[in-house]
C-alpha cells in the first residue's frame, strides 16, 4: 500500500483551493469596485485595489431604485410563503405519511410532479387569472402562488419523513383521547422540528431568487422584489459600469447573509432532501 | 379511527393546487390549441400551432440550445461534483481535517444562494467587453489576443452563458455526493486500501456504486433545471445575440409577452412540459431502481 507522502498532498489541496478561489473570484472583485470611485474605476480599470472608500456609487443606486422597499418587499414575500407553505406541507404530509390515506401513492405521485412542472406553463393563466381576480401586481398574488409551489417539494419531503414517524407515539396519544388536530399540533410538529427547520429556510431562499412569475406579476416598482428589480435594470442595458458593480453588490449581500446564517441548515437540508 | 379521516387534512392543500397549478396547467394546455391573443374570446385551431412548430427554425433552436444547458447545468456540473467530492471528503477531510473541506464545501456552494438574476448581473459586469475584469485580466497578462465580446458575439454568447451556469450549478452536485459519501461504510474503503487499490479504483470501485442513488437525483433535478433555465439568459443576454442562446422558456416568454400570440406560447410551454414530466418520470423509476439494489 503506498502512503501518500505531503509531496503528493498538497497539490491537490493547491488544486482544490485554487478551485474554490475561481468560485469566490466574483464575488472579490465585485466587492472590490463597488468601493471606487467612477475615475478610479476609468482610470485604473477592474482589477486594481481601491484608494479609499467611495461609497456614494452605492447610495446612489440604493435611492436610485428605492433598495429599501425591495428589500422589504422580498422580506415579506419570502417570510410568508416559507411560513405558508410549510404549513401547508404539514397539512397534506400529515394526511399522506401518517393518516396514510387512500390512494396516498398518486396523491403522492401527483405533489411530485406538480414541483416538477416548469412555471413557463402555468405563467400566462397565472397572470390571466390574477388580473381577473384583482390580484394582478400584488405582493398578495406572488405569495399566494409561490406558497403552493412550494409546499410540492415540501409535501413530497415531509411525507416521507413522516412516513418513518414512529407509530407507537401517535397511537398512545390517542389512546390517552388526543384528536388528531391534537396530535399534529402538539407532537407531530414539535418532533418534526428540525425538518421544518429545513423546510422554512430553503422556501424563503428559493422565494427570495424566484425570477420568472414575479417578473411577470410585480411590474410596479413599488412591488417588486429585489430580484426582480436588478434583473430588470439589467435587462434594460442602461446601467453604467458602477451602476452595475452597485446592483451586484447589492444583490450579493442579502445572499451572502443567508448564506452565512443559514449554512448548516442548508448543507444538511440539501442531504435530507436528496436521499429521500 | 377510519382509515381516511384524515383526508380532511388535505383539503386546504387540494384547493390550493386547483387554483394554482391544475386549473391553470389545464387552462395552458387547452390555449395550445387556440389562436388565443389574450384578448377578445379565443377561437379552436386544432393542432395549428404545432404543426407550426415543426417548421419554426427558432423553436428547434431554442430546444437544441436546451441540449447545450444539459450539459452546462446537469453533465458537466455532475462530473465535476463527483471528482470534487470524492477528493474533498476522501482526501482533503482524511489528510487535512474536516474543517477545511467544509471551508472549501462553502465556496462551492456559494453561488448557489445567490439569485439568478443577480449572478446574471455579477457576470456580464465582469464579462463586458469594454473595461470588464475579464478582458483587462487577459490584457495584463500578455493574452490581449484572446479578448471577446464574451456575451454579445454570437459564436460565443452559449458557450460563455454555459460556463456561468455551471458555476452557478456546481455546489448542488457537490454537497449532495459529500453528504452521500458521509453514509457509505468506510470498511469498503479500508477493505479495497488493503486490495492495493488506488485513489482512482477506489473511486470508481467503491465510490460510485455507493452513491448511485444521489448521482441519479442530481442528474434528474439538474436536467429538469437545465430545461427551465430562464434567467440566467434574461438577465444575461435576453436569448440574443440574434437568438444565439435563446432557450425554450424565454422564447414562450417573449411569445406569451412580447409577441402576445398566447395560444402559440401555450403550445411552446406544452411541448416543455412533456419533456419535463417525461424526464421527471424516467428519473424517478432509475432513482427507484438504484435505491432498490
Amino acid at each position: 500500500m503506498t502512503r501518500p507522502t505531503a509531496v503528493r498532498r498538497y497539490p491537490v489541496l493547491l488544486a482544490l483551493c485554487l478551485a474554490a478561489l475561481f468560485m469566490v473570484v466574483p464575488f472579490l472583485i465585485v466587492a472590490v469596485n463597488a468601493v471606487k470611485s467612477p475615475a478610479e474605476y476609468s482610470r485604473n480599470g477592474p482589477l486594481s485595489l481601491p484608494h479609499g472608500l467611495y461609497l456614494d456609487g452605492l447610495k446612489d443606486f440604493w435611492q436610485r431604485v428605492d433598495y429599501s422597499r425591495k428589500l422589504v418587499n422580498s422580506t415579506l414575500i419570502s417570510a410568508s410563503v416559507a411560513l405558508l407553505a410549510t404549513a401547508l406541507s404539514v397539512l397534506n404530509a400529515y394526511a399522506i405519511g401518517i393518516g396514510r390515506i387512500r390512494f396516498r401513492t398518486w396523491v403522492l405521485a401527483f405533489f411530485v410532479l406538480a414541483n416538477m412542472l416548469p412555471q413557463e406553463a402555468l405563467v400566462y393563466p397565472l397572470y390571466y387569472l390574477s388580473k381577473q381576480a384583482g390580484l394582478y401586481d400584488t405582493r398578495l398574488s406572488v405569495i399566494i402562488v409561490f406558497t403552493v409551489i412550494q409546499s410540492a417539494f415540501g409535501t413530497y419531503l415531509l411525507s416521507a419523513v413522516l412516513g418513518q414517524f414512529p407509530r407507537e407515539i401517535v397511537e398512545a396519544a390517542r389512546i390517552d383521547g388526543a384528536n388528531k388536530w391534537q396530535i399534529l399540533v402538539r407532537i407531530v410538529v414539535p418532533v418534526s422540528r428540525p425538518t421544518l427547520g429545513v423546510l422554512l429556510v430553503f422556501f424563503f431562499i428559493w422565494t427570495w431568487n424566484e425570477f420568472l412569475l414575479p417578473l411577470v406579476m410585480l411590474i410596479s416598482n413599488d412591488n417588486q422584489t429585489v430580484s426582480v428589480a436588478l434583473g430588470v435594470l439589467q435587462g434594460q442595458r442602461l446601467m453604467d459600469a458602477t451602476m452595475t458593480n452597485a446592483a451586484a453588490l447589492l444583490g450579493v449581500l442579502p445572499a451572502i447573509v443567508f448564506f452565512l446564517v443559514f449554512q448548516r441548515t442548508l448543507t444538511r437540508g440539501i442531504a435530507v432532501g436528496a436521499v429521500k | 379511527m377510519r382509515r381516511d379521516s384524515h383526508a380532511l387534512f388535505l383539503l386546504p392543500g387540494v384547493l390550493a393546487f386547483l387554483a394554482v397549478v391544475v386549473v391553470p396547467f389545464l387552462m395552458n394546455t387547452a390555449v395550445g390549441f387556440t389562436d388565443w391573443q389574450g384578448v377578445g374570446s379565443p377561437h379552436w385551431s386544432g393542432l395549428a400551432n404545432y404543426r407550426e412548430l415543426l417548421r419554426d427554425t427558432e423553436f428547434w433552436t431554442s430546444f437544441r440550445h436546451s441540449l447545450f444547458m444539459v450539459v452546462a447545468m446537469a453533465l458537466l456540473p455532475t462530473a465535476l461534483g463527483l471528482v470534487l467530492a470524492a477528493a474533498l471528503f476522501d482526501y482533503i477531510g482524511k489528510h487535512f481535517g474536516t474543517r477545511i473541506a467544509a471551508v472549501l464545501r462553502a465556496c462551492f456552494y456559494l453561488p448557489q444562494v445567490l439569485p439568478v438574476a443577480v449572478a446574471g448581473i455579477v457576470w456580464s459586469w465582469i464579462l463586458a467587453p469594454d473595461n470588464g475584469s475579464l478582458n483587462t485580466l487577459l490584457k495584463a497578462v500578455g493574452l490581449g489576443s484572446w479578448q471577446q465580446d464574451w456575451l454579445g458575439d454570437p459564436d460565443i454568447a452559449l458557450y460563455t452563458v454555459m460556463g456561468v451556469l455551471v458555476w452557478v450549478q456546481l455546489g448542488f452536485p457537490l454537497v449532495v455526493f459529500m453528504a452521500g459519501l458521509g453514509r457509505v461504510d468506510p470498511q469498503l474503503y479500508e477493505a479495497a486500501e488493503l486490495d492495493g487499490a488506488g485513489w482512482w479504483r477506489r473511486f470508481r470501485h467503491v465510490t460510485l456504486p455507493q452513491i448511485r442513488p444521489e448521482v441519479y437525483v442530481v442528474l434528474t433535478w439538474c436536467t429538469i433545471a437545465a430545461l427551465k433555465v430562464f434567467g440566467a439568459v434574461y438577465v444575461l443576454t435576453k436569448g440574443g445575440p440574434g437568438g444565439a442562446t435563446d432557450v425554450p422558456s424565454y422564447f414562450s416568454f417573449t411569445t406569451f409577452f412580447e409577441k402576445t400570440q398566447v395560444g402559440y406560447g401555450s403550445a411552446i410551454s406544452t411541448v416543455l412540459t412533456v419533456i419535463v414530466l417525461a424526464l421527471a418520470v424516467l428519473g424517478l423509476k432509475l432513482q427507484n431502481r438504484a435505491e432498490a439494489t
